[in-house]
């Protein structure tokens, strides 16, 4: 049980998939401009980082072990991610064709973000079990989704800044980025 | 003599920004003088010269911008940065870490958001981040405090070890927190016993519980003076003080620490009274300034005792600061006359 608990909490806060690893990083910029849109985009990579772990958990340990075929590893991963997104890209569409419409073109580029190759291909190097990798997943994605909406938040607030010209748009963005990872930096050590 | 007659309504004038950061300047100098008195000339000489040169640093961005330098050079806050910046280093660090610590929080963490009124961050603990995690060893050294028969440099000799670079290490001492974070085998009673410092103290260390206690009586003049609500300073340390009742074990070698030692030791009453009041970096409502504070009570002691770091002030501001806006969303102040919160501006149609 605490093992479990240590997995969860450090996948959230300790070793941050955006702020400690720097995956993850196109979404966290690219849909970061309003809270709204940023809750949609947290909860649909949440729910595409958690399913995502599990099948390729899944498809690691019963198809590409008992066939040898580890070296096929990541290309498989990456099949199994697509088709998760793709589900959840229909049932985005048919229960909130709002949410869908704003999340536009960030919906399929789901699959390309490194986060959930990451966490795939970081289940097997930890060799974790069942139920562990489906914790990391979700707790991979609960960390996301904090700083992705934290962040929104605070962009939401920097929009309207005297931010000097040179330094407008994403060029603060990314130095707020950096200073939250500073921060995050404080949290290293808890696990 | 003409016997002018005042009528009402006597209102008074409103604090300008200058005159609030003067105030601030002013709160602070009690526990300069604590510090200076206990730890040497060290920290004044930070203050005077983080001052300086967030000062200049202003001055220059300011000029760049094509700004008018004095008018934004007159509302101190720059000065206030410095002050606290100055107040955080360890005493006699080199010259050089005082300066790069001002450009980071002048330039970095204030003005490239548009300077005054619009940083998210507390500029001083994004420097001081900056420089601990940039310089770990410059910035963990601090110097022992007086009264255990620690030898105190003079003015001559602090001078060459700020500006020459000679070594301070025959006078520093382990601060409190550093003690009780690094035991792992002794009783809580016994550490107390053993260490000089904490020995030397009645509670929470030699000069540092008189160096909480003056930056508190200061914290308690702007609160006179209603520089800031009480909220944020409040709910942070009564949520310390909780955190610590829950999690002390009666003394053990795993214990965290009394609650008078966190309270008094470290930077908990700076923190408390000049870094979380930030009226800039801080959330808006009182509402929001009571979750605000309670978090960075919880996050200090969690960094405390389970962290990589012995004290965790600028990193628990720092991560409420990113917070801020997020609870400022969802703690909007019932406006008069309206039954429910309401935003100025309407939602996205979402």
């Amino acid at each position: 049980m605490t093992e479990l608990a240590v997995i969860l909490l450090s996948a959230i806060l300790v070793n941050n998939f955006v702020l400690v690893q720097f995956l993850g990083l196109c979404p966290f910029m690219g849909v970061s401009n309003k809270l709204e849109t940023a809750i949609g985009m947290a909860s649909a990579t949440t729910f595409v980082l958690t399913l995502a772990s599990i099948c390729s958990y899944l498809i690691a340990t019963w198809v590409l072990q008992p066939l040898g075929l580890e070296y096929m590893r990541t290309i498989s991963f990456i099949l199994v991610i697509a088709v998760v997104v793709q589900l959840a890209k229909m049932f985005i569409e048919k229960t909130s064709p709002l949410l869908y419409r704003v999340l536009g073109v960030f919906l399929p580029l789901i699959t390309t973000n490194c986060a959930v190759l990451g966490v795939a291909l970081q289940n097997t190097q930890k060799a974790h079990n069942f139920m562990e990798s489906t914790l990391f997943g979700f707790g991979a994605a609960l960390g996301f989704s904090l700083v992705l909406i934290l962040f929104s938040a605070m962009r939401e607030r920097l929009a309207v800044a005297d931010v000097p010209l040179p330094f407008k748009g994403a060029a603060i963005g990314m130095i707020t980025a950096g200073l939250m990872s500073l921060a995050f930096m404080g949290f290293g050590g808890l696990v | 003599m003409a016997l002018t007659r005042i009528t009402s309504p006597h209102t008074h004038r409103a604090l300008g920004t200058g005159q609030v950061m003067r105030t601030v300047v002013m709160a602070t100098l009690p526990g300069l003088a604590v510090l200076t008195y206990f730890f040497g000339v060290g920290t004044l000489h930070n203050v005077l010269l983080a001052s300086a040169v967030c000062m200049g640093f202003e001055a220059a961005v300011m000029a760049v911008r094509g700004r008018p330098v004095l008018f934004y050079l007159r509302d101190c806050s720059a000065l206030v940065t410095g002050v606290l910046l100055g107040l955080a280093l360890p005493p006699y660090c080199p010259w050089w870490l005082v300066v790069v610590g001002s450009f980071c929080a002048i330039v970095l963490a204030k003005q490239l958001y548009g300077g005054m009124g619009f940083n998210p961050f507390n500029p001083a603990m994004v420097a001081y981040v900056i420089l601990l995690i940039s310089f770990p060893l410059q910035m963990s050294q601090w110097a022992a405090p007086s009264d255990i028969g620690g030898h105190t440099p003079g003015v001559l000799e602090a001078l060459k070890q700020i500006w020459a670079g000679s070594s301070i290490d025959g006078y520093t001492a382990a601060t409190p927190l550093d003690t009780v974070k690094q035991n792992s085998s002794l009783m809580l009673d016994s550490v107390y016993l053993q260490d000089p410092v904490l020995a030397a103290g009645s509670f929470a260390g030699a000069g540092w519980e008189w160096v909480n206690l003056a930056f508190l009586a200061g914290g308690a003049y702007l609160l006179y003076r209603r520089i800031f609500t009480w909220h944020a300073p409040v709910s942070m340390l009564a949520a310390l003080a909780l955190m610590a009742i829950i999690f002390y074990d009666g003394g053990s070698s795993n214990s965290g620490g009394s609650v008078l030692f966190h309270l008094f030791s470290g930077a908990t009453m700076l923190g408390a009274f000049f870094i979380v009041t930030d009226p800039v970096s801080s959330a808006v409502s009182n509402r929001g300034r009571l979750i605000y504070g309670a978090s960075i009570g919880v996050l200090i002691y969690v960094i405390r005792i389970w962290g990589n770091y012995p004290d965790a002030i600028a990193f628990a501001v720092l991560l409420m600061n990113f917070a801020a806006p997020f609870i400022d969303y969802y703690t909007v102040p019932r406006t008069y006359g309206h039954k429910k919160s309401q935003r100025a501006t309407k939602k996205a149609d979402l």
